[in-house]
């Protein structure tokens, strides 16, 4: 195995890092918006997502 | 009409050239803005996708994202090569090049600490996963022919189910104490949904792993002993990341929560 070149690298890896890792700068003079807010929308934006081309796993029909 | 700055990481100055074909998030190629010891590496966006709204806006668009977290990713990947770069979270947008520097100063200290802690790591992350092929599947699709069968074929799955998740907890927990021996700090995320991860099994460890470079083959090897250790239970690495899980000041502290794991 091999240490580096590692390509596919998967959204919900990435977003574990680029949305709950990285140094949160807060202040006025930037425009990012709170952590919260963060954490909610990958989740939101991923479900929707999920919902649009896949039935959920849960979703079992009567 | 002037732009906005995002900011992709902060980091000491270098002297390799950084690859000349990246372009960062909108397209724009990244630079570097100096300010005493540190450099930003930020690149230009346009106000009407990075201003606060449309920005909001564009978060909860999954197509949006990807090619935005990529760009982001991208860009770290080709600040690895040639240094350790503090990586900022996705998002970070400045109104001009003065509150970068601002912001630069303001934190020069802290920023200085940290990245003489990151140097020369590399992130790690190491999942695991209980493959739903593990539970225990009747042999012969019993024919339910009462009630009582019914329940006791129930309650028969239960326990192999819940002796799988005993078993996979085992071993998520020693997994997690051999590899934090050989890293300098670990964290634990929050497990990934396997509906939204698309991967099959249930996540029962998502953590990552501040490793030296140069320990990183060994922690490598270490990880793929553990592969087929288990029947019915997966174990991933990616990596090697920048440090976005230890970027935070205060080492071994702060483990991220908030995103619920399954919801099944």
């Amino acid at each position: 195995m091999t240490v580096i070149e590692r390509r596919e690298v998967a959204l919900v890896d990435l977003l574990d890092r680029l949305l709950a890792g990285g140094v949160v700068i807060t202040g006025d003079l930037t425009l990012r918006i709170a952590d919260v807010d963060l954490v909610r929308i990958d989740l939101n934006a991923l479900i929707s997502s999920v919902n649009a081309n896949v039935p959920a796993p849960w979703g079992g029909s009567e | 009409m002037t732009g906005l700055r995002y900011v992709y990481a902060v980091c000491r100055p270098f002297d390799a050239p950084l690859q000349s074909q990246i372009t960062g998030v909108g397209g724009a190629p990244p630079r570097l803005l100096r300010h005493h010891d540190l450099i930003a590496v930020v690149s230009e966006v346009p106000e009407r996708d990075f201003a606060e709204q449309p920005l909001r806006a564009h978060l909860e668009d999954l197509d949006w994202l990807t090619e935005t977290a990529h760009a982001h990713q991208n860009v770290i990947d080709a600040l690895t090569v040639v240094t350790t770069p503090l990586p900022l979270r996705l998002g970070t947008v400045f109104h001009d090049d003065s509150g970068v520097r601002v912001m630069l100063e303001a934190r020069e200290e802290g920023f200085l600490r940290t990245l003489d802690r990151l140097s020369g790591r590399v992130e790690w992350g190491v999942k695991v996963y209980a493959e739903p092929e593990a539970e225990e599947q009747p042999r012969e699709p019993a024919k339910v022919t009462s009630g009582r069968d019914y329940l006791r074929q129930r309650r028969r799955s239960r326990q192999a189910h819940e002796e799988m998740w005993e078993k996979a907890d085992r071993f998520a927990r020693r997994l997690h104490e051999t590899l934090s021996e050989c890293a300098e700090d670990t964290r634990l995320h929050a497990p990934q949904n396997s509906a939204l991860s698309g991967a099959p099994g249930r996540n029962v460890l998502n953590a990552a792993y501040l490793v030296p470079r140069r320990n990183s083959e060994e922690f490598v090897e270490l990880v793929d002993r553990t592969k087929n250790e288990e029947p019915g239970l997966r174990v991933e690495l990616t990596g090697p990341w920048a440090a976005y899980s230890f970027s935070g000041e205060e080492p071994g502290d702060r483990e991220s929560d908030g995103m619920s794991g399954e919801n099944s």
